[in-house]
């Protein structure tokens, strides 16, 4: 069975038609990179498959580990494996960081049928995932994403993924706007999180990240379709021929 | 607090609002009405001295005289005064009616209506035995009159601390009821204050003598019962020189389709180097989808800091009644007194809430705070209104104001009402107001981690009002917190 499988979706936002019939199949253990130019449909990839409201989709399927992910709740789809880390993380004001991972990660253990951790037992897991990527005890105490640098919220984003050991993980972008230094705690993120069971789909426009995370396959999006899948070839073909010219050739 | 068994024998269909069960018990009901012979007749009733009676009369006749107040930003129909029935007791079977509602701080306890100490022990309040073992002193008023006081030997044998209904305090501490009732809130103060003093059922007195740290917490529960009938209880709390006490009250009331009226009058007096901490949980039933039932809560609650450096807190977390009118001041006369109004006011379908606090600056160097949370959600609306008057001659006054609004859902209204009089040039006042939704993007980023809505919603709002409930005591801010999660149910979508 395949983790993710996507047939001929197509979905508008605002009336306006985003995806047109995009194919897309993952296997458990490997890490795909979507590249496209602005608008290419990218973002919306990414918010169709996590259900973000103002998406409605027209056609097609798509499915997580055989389990129709359309039909589902956002809070569904998370609790069966599907986790988004966002382009632009949200703030939540007066509610502190712990609390809200705790809260998350027993939301999807309760979703499992699985005991909910407590305080004590939350805190021994917190403690090892941040060890794992580097982060600093503060962290927990602070509000959600709350003055937080954009770096500082890539990482939580982070530290969430490795707390809700999700099946397939979704970066949106999450490396636009990061220094060098984030980009490394991203790409340390994903490294730490790959195995043989859980996917990876890296949206991007730039080839930056896929310097430090090497994707197994590479896709190219192109107006609402992926027009193009190949190795890592395909990123140096962008670089010389553009979008446009790969896309229409 | 409460188990959920025990609510739920009781509960039957209600799932919203827990509190909204109806105890069947004998009760003495007055007929529906409002004139003369009622007051007369509520006074005999409580055995009351001619002085009281006298305050009553005297109320009364004044209450004729006003007119309804319609100036809060909350509608609703001219109420009829004669539609409510102006006394209403549990009437237990073994003693006689005298012996019964007077006798109050006596070696034995009357004994309490058994359907009675049912309703309470699932609201969470144990009375008897179980009561005197408890970590917190309480006052059970049901309807009109208060059915039982825990506690209130000992404090008093040991500490010299009087914790009785008002009903006792009348009998048995005259003189220092007659020092203190009207000092703070005249019987002329305003329409509900007044028809208060005329008809005043049950509440709770508390003086706490020079010197004494009340040990344990002091609290009063208020349970309207009988439909269609007011309550009308009247609080007093005294801290004299050096003193300390927290005091908390409760509230609810059973699920009707009319409206209740509660009409509270709360008197603190607070003395030299004394502290009271007055901490209110409300969860009056607030009405239906459609606004029919819910209570009134027309209340007037003032403080008047009256030593220097007294201090008066006020913390508040608003969350039942169908309209709410309240505002809990200050009145800060003592040299260096500080008055503080911590409050979270959250409105759900169509609640009314207009709710703040005055803080009045007299003493030199007063300093005020307030912090105010407001949340609507459904078709509600809520208000915020405040005033901060600083007198001539208090110098080098101070005052902090923040009010926070947050909408959810786009159906509801928030308002701030901020009024400042400032008469002495050397006071500082700050005030700060900011408004903000709960966002969509807030609610899908929860949703994305596995988070239900109905959970994102309270710990967001939970988040918003973390500031005000770290001021309650520790088992009350466990208790708003889970109700705002209820009152919060079927906020969005």
């Amino acid at each position: 069975m395949m983790l993710l499988e996507v047939e001929n979706l197509q979905a508008t936002v605002a009336e306006k038609d985003v995806l047109r019939g995009l194919n897309l199949t993952i296997k458990a253990g490997e890490v795909h990179a979507i590249m496209g130019p602005n608008g290419a449909g990218k973002s919306s990839l990414a918010s169709v498959l996590a259900g973000r409201e103002d998406y409605e989709v027209t056609a097609g399927s798509a499915s997580l580990n055989g389990e129709d992910l359309l039909s589902m709740d956002p809070e569904a789809r998370a609790q069966a494996g599907l986790f988004l880390a966002f382009q632009y993380p949200v703030e939540i004001p007066g509610v502190s960081n712990k609390l809200f991972l705790q809260t998350a990660v027993n939301a999807v253990r309760t979703a499992k049928d699985l005991p909910e951790l407590d305080m004590f037992e939350f805190s021994q897991l917190v403690q090892a995932k941040m060890k794992l990527l580097g982060m600093r005890q503060e962290f927990l105490e602070r509000d959600v994403n709350v003055g937080f640098s954009g770096g500082e919220k890539k990482r939580n984003d982070m530290l969430q993924m490795a707390l809700l050991e999700p099946s397939l993980c979704i970066l949106d972008e999450t490396d636009s706007g990061l220094d060098i230094d984030a980009l490394k705690a991203v790409a340390q993120g994903v490294n730490a999180m790959r195995s043989p069971d859980r996917g990876f789909v890296l949206v991007t426009h730039y080839q930056r990240l896929l310097e430090y995370v090497a994707p197994d396959v590479i896709h190219i999006l192109y107006q609402g379709r992926i027009v193009k899948s190949g190795g890592m070839e395909l990123v140096a073909q962008i670089e010389e021929l553009g979008y446009d010219a790969l896309a229409t050739a | 607090m409460q188990t959920q068994v025990e609510i739920e024998d009781l509960l039957g269909a209600q799932s919203t609002y827990k509190e909204g069960f109806v105890t069947q018990t004998l009760v003495e009901t007055f007929a529906k009405g409002l004139n003369e012979s009622v007051v007369r007749a509520i006074s005999a009733k409580k055995n009351e001295p001619q002085w009281m009676l006298d305050f009553r009369l005297k109320a009364y006749q004044h209450w004729l005289t006003l007119p309804e107040p319609h100036w809060a930003k909350a509608t609703y129909a001219p109420l009829d005064y004669q539609d409510y029935s102006y006394y209403s007791a549990p009437q237990c079977g073994s003693c006689t009616s005298d012996s019964c509602a007077s006798t109050g701080v006596a070696p034995q306890e009357p004994e309490i209506d058994p359907e009675v100490a049912k309703a309470f022990a699932a609201l969470g309040i144990h009375l008897g035995a179980e009561g005197e073992a408890a970590e917190i002193a309480v006052d059970a008023i049901f309807d009109s009159v208060s059915v039982s006081t825990t506690k209130s030997r000992a404090l008093l044998e040991k500490y010299g601390v009087i914790f009785c209904s008002f009903s006792d305090a009348v009998q048995h501490h005259p003189e220092l009821v007659q020092k203190y009732l009207g000092t703070v809130v005249p019987h002329h103060d305003n329409f509900f204050a007044c028809l208060n003093a005329a008809v005043a059922s049950d509440g709770t007195f508390v003086y706490i003598p020079k010197g004494v740290n009340c040990p344990v917490p002091l609290s009063t529960y208020f349970r309207i019962n009988e439909a269609k009938t007011g309550q009308f209880e009247r609080t007093i709390v005294i801290a004299d020189e050096g003193s300390s006490v927290s005091y908390i009250e409760g509230c609810s009331a059973p699920v009707r389709d009319s409206y209740q009226l509660h009409a509270a009058v709360v008197e603190v007096i607070v003395h030299a180097d004394a502290e009271v901490k007055y901490s209110t949980v409300q969860n009056w039933y607030p009405g239906d989808e459609n606004c029919e039932g819910g209570i009134l809560n027309f209340v007037t609650k003032r403080g008047v800091c009256k030593g220097a450096r007294s201090k008066l807190s006020w913390t508040q977390a608003e969350t039942g009644s169908a309209i709410t009118w309240k505002y809990p001041s200050c009145v800060l006369e003592g040299d260096d007194s500080v008055g503080e109004f911590y409050s979270v006011a959250l409105t759900n379908r169509r609640q009314q809430a207009d709710t703040g606090t005055k803080m009045i600056h007299i003493g030199k160097r007063t300093k005020s705070t307030i912090i105010s949370k407001g949340i609507s959600a459904g078709k509600s609306e809520n208000v915020y209104r405040g005033l901060v008057k600083i007198l001539p001659t208090a110098e080098g006054a101070r005052n902090f104001t923040q009010c926070d609004s947050m909408l959810i859902g786009k159906t509801c209204g928030a308002h701030t009402f901020p009024y400042l009089e400032v008469q002495n040039a050397s006071a500082q006042v700050e005030h700060e107001a900011t408004t903000s939704n709960v966002g969509e993007d807030q609610l899908f980023y929860c949703a994305q981690r596995g988070i239900r809505e109905e959970d994102a919603i309270s710990m967001i709002v939970n988040g918003f009002c973390k500031e005000v409930f770290q001021k309650l005591p520790l088992e009350f801010a466990v208790e708003a917190e889970k109700l705002l999660a209820i009152s919060l149910e079927g906020s969005v979508g």
